[in-house]
């Protein structure tokens, strides 16, 4: 009954345009986003803050980087994990080489550098399209993978070839406490999440989506298949570029060569196809659900009070992401979002559905 | 036409890459061939899992991910079947887990996705791909667990009067080379001469068509599904011999991807001269270009045969987008 | 509405002109040495049986087919190949005989991409929206509001286009070409596939186009009937070649024509 749209008349198309045209979802954000950053600091507690809310939100990003270029403009990516690690190397190299430099402007920086590099890796998305472009963004994968393994100065020389950074320090603000970056990784996640939505809402966006649906058409009505495919290259890029430099920065702290290879390139997808392909909420839903989904089992049978392997645990895992990605592909294409979606569709006729 | 332009060009290229250690001086004539016939070998094993792939593609239109999974499944089951039994049953009742594999995966994944668009098929056979390797893992265990043909591993020198120190081949090596021979002439005359392999060759050509003068698609697919999982016991238990079979023998289809590139996606002798092409590539450049590499660039290491293979089929996708032996498509509004 | 409809309205010069097109593919010879004319505010039909070369020709003149021979002149710039986009670019609308729509987007997004020409705002402005990109934004959603009003579809703003029936599809797909402010709108058989309401609406909106935008239509459709009332002047294709060339009236009379529709042992 709470939910309704009734009476809630649009007068003008600025209105009628906005994020979340209904009066309920505009009050719901906001009470949300009031509770994860006011009330949130105060009563989760650290293991939630560690092991599940920042890498949560970390890999969020990324998924959002991942769906604007798979989700929206439509092109296959299985080499994110990649882009990722460019990120990540190179704030590492942008703070070590020049310490004076503020946090937020590595971030940026290694965004635009991954920027970059996507881009060069996107050019081939002019000519081949779907399988061949899934080959083609593999070879990205492997060669940044060798890149960073082999080319001693991306790594400063480190024998072990495994880097370590120093505590981020935003204008004298330190995040080194959980929840202090918590709070940063929120904030970031807030601003980069809207980004996105405007990007989508626009007419980029759109351009994107033309591309995705029908490009033959979409450039017939005037759409450059270079602008709109390079430009979701090099967005999608910058967002997963500054995912993986959190990714470095705040969660892993250190990591070792191969800590950004195919396999991260893979849950990034398999986070959007569940989550919902084409929908920033839904890259949301994702990295929840794969970052809670191993915790979950690791934990389950502990409560069951049956005691399973490691080995056994991620076989297991592996079994139940295989099963999920083919059972969403198959019945819900357009994965929890969608599910979400229908969820609100019921609760606005609700009590009365019919 | 600037197809055969492009084509003639390239495999100039590839030659003189074939020929420059050679004639460079870098290496003895006696090393060199080894050095190739250890490409070859590998380039056999690539071309085994890169006819999976093409199969299934050629038949439903799937780009099968899971071809790797599918290698590693049929080898774990081989191996773990042969330490309870004769390695003839074990083979044979292999098979037909492969086929009872091919049975699930028509019913549950491709009926229900018939007529998608490629890219998520792809990602329907990336699911498998994780469910096939727990599975797998769990059934079978995650250990390394070893295949024996029976066959003396100790290389055999041969050529020693033509080459100085002559050249050390493996016989298992040899068995392997003529296995794959032996399985591709058999898959010839299946697709030529069987009613089924005419059938396969008209679902190929026009999944419609082929369904309307009442050609069963969804048999046809188990079929194919069958085949390219006998081809993934064969490409695994070759391997698993030679290596052991463990979790990396799945990674070989992440390198089987650039040789159906290069080979055309629908082309059997595209992937069999693919495979064999990037497994001698990267031979190549891993033993005579890597050391250049390392030297002139500071590396920790070579490991450039980790991405050769990528690079190589990125390049023929930009000059020839439809491999070697592939169809060119025209778009229609 | 008689022959020509073109009571009181005002032909103006050539604004397309092709002359010498050959297409092939491969050894497939879809058009051979077709010339023609279309001016200014005139509705010309392309007419011909099945695999005349149509739609290949409506190909060439918006850069989809890249012809071998021939060079196509529009707005008095000469040339042989152009691309899609500059095409679009240089005022060229179009629609398809099997909808081409972007399906994963609503009916209101689909016809704004028509508008996407048209929008300046940069990456960084898209991205904070706020001011100049949201501005922009409504200037463009007024012009493709009085198009969806014009071809009555305001029910469906919010509509995934796949959701609609087919007949409402083919609007979408005319709204969307006219958000472009076309000067030169190509119609892949508009009509195909609709039942005769639909068809007397089509036609409507078709003439209405011509008549309150200005905009010059070539138009490829079967239906003689809709043709012969419609046009102004009407090309005749048949494998590939031009066979008849004029005003409805003219073209009926044709015994080329009249061979190719009727089948004469040649």
């Amino acid at each position: 009954m709470l939910y309704r749209e009734n009476g809630q008349f649009k007068t003008t198309y600025r209105q009628d345009q906005q994020m979340l045209p209904i009066l309920q979802d505009r009050i719901f954000m906001a009470l949300l986003l009031l509770f994860v950053f006011g009330a949130g600091p105060f009563i989760f507690s650290d293991y939630l803050f560690l092991s599940i809310l920042i890498p949560f939100l970390i890999l969020a990003l990324a998924a959002i980087g991942l769906n604007l270029l798979v989700g929206y403009c439509g092109q296959i990516s299985l080499g994110h994990g990649a882009f990722m690690s460019v990120g990540a190397y190179a704030a590492y190299n942008l703070a070590l080489r020049m310490p004076q430099l503020n946090f937020l402007v590595v971030l940026i920086l290694a965004g635009l550098i991954a920027a970059l590099v996507g881009l060069l890796f996107g050019i081939p998305s002019l000519r081949i399209r779907g399988l061949y472009l899934a080959v083609a963004t593999l070879a990205a994968q492997f060669f940044m993978d060798w890149t960073f393994a082999r080319v001693k100065w991306f790594t400063n020389y480190a024998p072990s070839g495994s880097v370590s950074t120093a505590t981020i320090d935003i204008f004298g603000w330190t995040v080194d406490t959980p929840v202090r970056k918590y709070l940063f990784l929120l904030a970031v996640v807030t601003v980069f999440a809207l980004v996105a939505k405007n990007l989508v809402r626009g007419h980029m966006g759109r351009a994107w989506m033309a591309m995705r649906d029908m490009d033959v058409a979409a450039e017939v009505i005037g759409i450059r298949p270079v602008y709109a495919k390079l430009t979701a290259f090099g967005v999608s890029s910058f967002y997963v570029g500054v995912a993986g430099a959190l990714w470095g920065f705040v969660y892993l702290g250190s990591w070792e060569p191969l800590a950004f290879d195919i396999n991260l390139s893979l849950n990034l997808l398999f986070m959007i196809i569940i989550g919902g392909m084409g929908s920033i909420l839904g890259s949301f839903f994702g990295a929840f659900f794969i970052v809670a989904l191993p915790i979950l089992l690791n934990q389950a049978p502990e409560w069951l009070g049956i005691h399973m392997s490691t080995a056994m645990v991620s076989n297991l895992e592996a079994m139940i992401f295989g099963s999920l990605i083919i059972f969403f592909l198959i019945v819900e294409p357009q994965g929890l979002a969608r599910l979400w979606a229908i969820g609100k569709e019921k609760l606005r006729l609700w009590p009365f559905p019919h | 036409m600037k197809r055969n332009r492009n084509l003639i060009i390239l495999c100039v290229g590839l030659l003189a890459g074939l020929i420059a250690p050679l004639a460079t001086g870098a290496s003895d004539p006696g090393f060199y061939i080894e050095v190739l016939l250890g490409g070859l070998m590998a380039g056999v094993l690539y071309s085994l899992v890169a006819l999976g792939f093409v199969l299934i593609f050629k038949a439903s239109g799937v780009f099968n991910f899971a071809q790797g999974a599918m290698v590693l499944f049929a080898a774990l089951s081989v191996a773990r079947m042969a330490e309870v039994m004769p390695l003839w049953l074990a083979t044979l009742l292999a098979v037909g887990i492969m086929v009872v594999f091919a049975f699930i995966v028509e019913r549950l994944v491709l009926r229900p996705l018939v007529n998608q668009d490629p890219v998520v098929l792809l990602m329907a056979t990336l699911g498998v791909t994780y469910f096939l390797n727990g599975f797998g893992q769990t059934v079978w265990g995650s250990d390394i667990y070893e295949i024996n043909l029976g066959i003396a591993k100790e290389p055999v020198m041969i050529l020693q009067s033509v080459f100085q120190g002559g050249i050390l081949i493996n016989k298992d090596d040899v068995a392997a080379a003529i296995a794959a021979v032996v399985l591709v002439a058999l898959l010839a005359l299946f697709f030529q001469k069987t009613k089924t392999g005419r059938a396969l060759r008209a679902v190929a050509d026009d999944h419609l068509a082929a369904q309307s003068i009442g050609i069963p698609l969804n048999r046809i697919w188990v079929i194919v599904w069958s085949v390219a999982g006998v081809v993934a016991l064969v490409a695994g238990v070759i391997w698993g011999a030679k290596l052991g079979v463990q979790f990396s023998v799945s990674q070989v289809a992440l390198k089987a991807l650039p040789v159906v590139i290069l080979g055309g996606f629908t082309s059997i002798p595209g992937a069999i001269l693919g495979g064999l092409i990037i497994g001698v590539g990267e031979k190549m450049a891993e033993v005579f270009l890597a050391p250049i590499a390392v030297k002139a660039f500071d590396l920790a290491g070579g490991g450039i045969e980790n991405w050769f293979a990528y690079v190589l089929a990125l390049l023929f996708l930009l000059v020839l987008p439809e491999g070697l032996f592939g169809e060119k498509h025209i778009d229609r509004v | 509405m008689g022959a020509g409809a073109n009571g009181g309205k005002s032909i103006g010069g050539v604004v397309l002109g092709l002359e010498g097109i050959s297409l092939a593919f491969g050894g497939v010879r879809a058009l051979q040495n077709v010339s023609f004319d279309v001016r200014e505010h005139e509705i010309r039909a392309i007419i011909g049986p099945n695999g005349a070369g149509k739609s290949s020709m409506l190909n060439v003149i918006n850069g989809v087919y890249h012809p071998q021979e021939g060079t196509v002149t529009f707005n008095g710039v000469k040339r042989r190949d152009v691309n899609t986009h500059e095409a679009a670019a240089q005022g060229i609308a179009r629609t398809f005989q099997n909808i081409a729509l972007f399906k994963g987007m609503s009916v209101l997004d689909n016809i704004m991409t028509g508008r996407n020409l048209r929008m300046k705002s940069g990456l960084l402005a898209q991205a904070i929206r706020i001011g100049p990109a949201e501005r922009e934004e409504l200037q463009h959603r007024e012009a493709v509001e009085q198009i969806i009003d014009f071809l009555e579809i305001q029910a469906y703003r919010r509509t995934p286009v796949g959701r609609l029936p087919y007949g409402l599809q083919k609007r979408v797909d005319l709204a969307r070409a006219l958000a472009m402010e076309p000067k030169l709108l190509l119609l892949d058989e508009p009509m195909a596939g609709m039942n005769v309401e639909e068809k007397q609406d089509m036609c409507r909106f078709i003439l209405d186009v011509n008549d309150q935008f200005g905009t010059t239509i070539v138009l490829i459709e079967h239906d003689m009937g809709v043709v012969m009332d419609i046009s102004d002047r009407v090309i005749v294709l048949d494998y590939g070649k031009k066979i008849g060339d004029g005003t409805p009236d003219e073209v009926r009379g044709n015994q080329a024509v009249i061979d190719a529709y009727l089948g004469v042992s040649h």
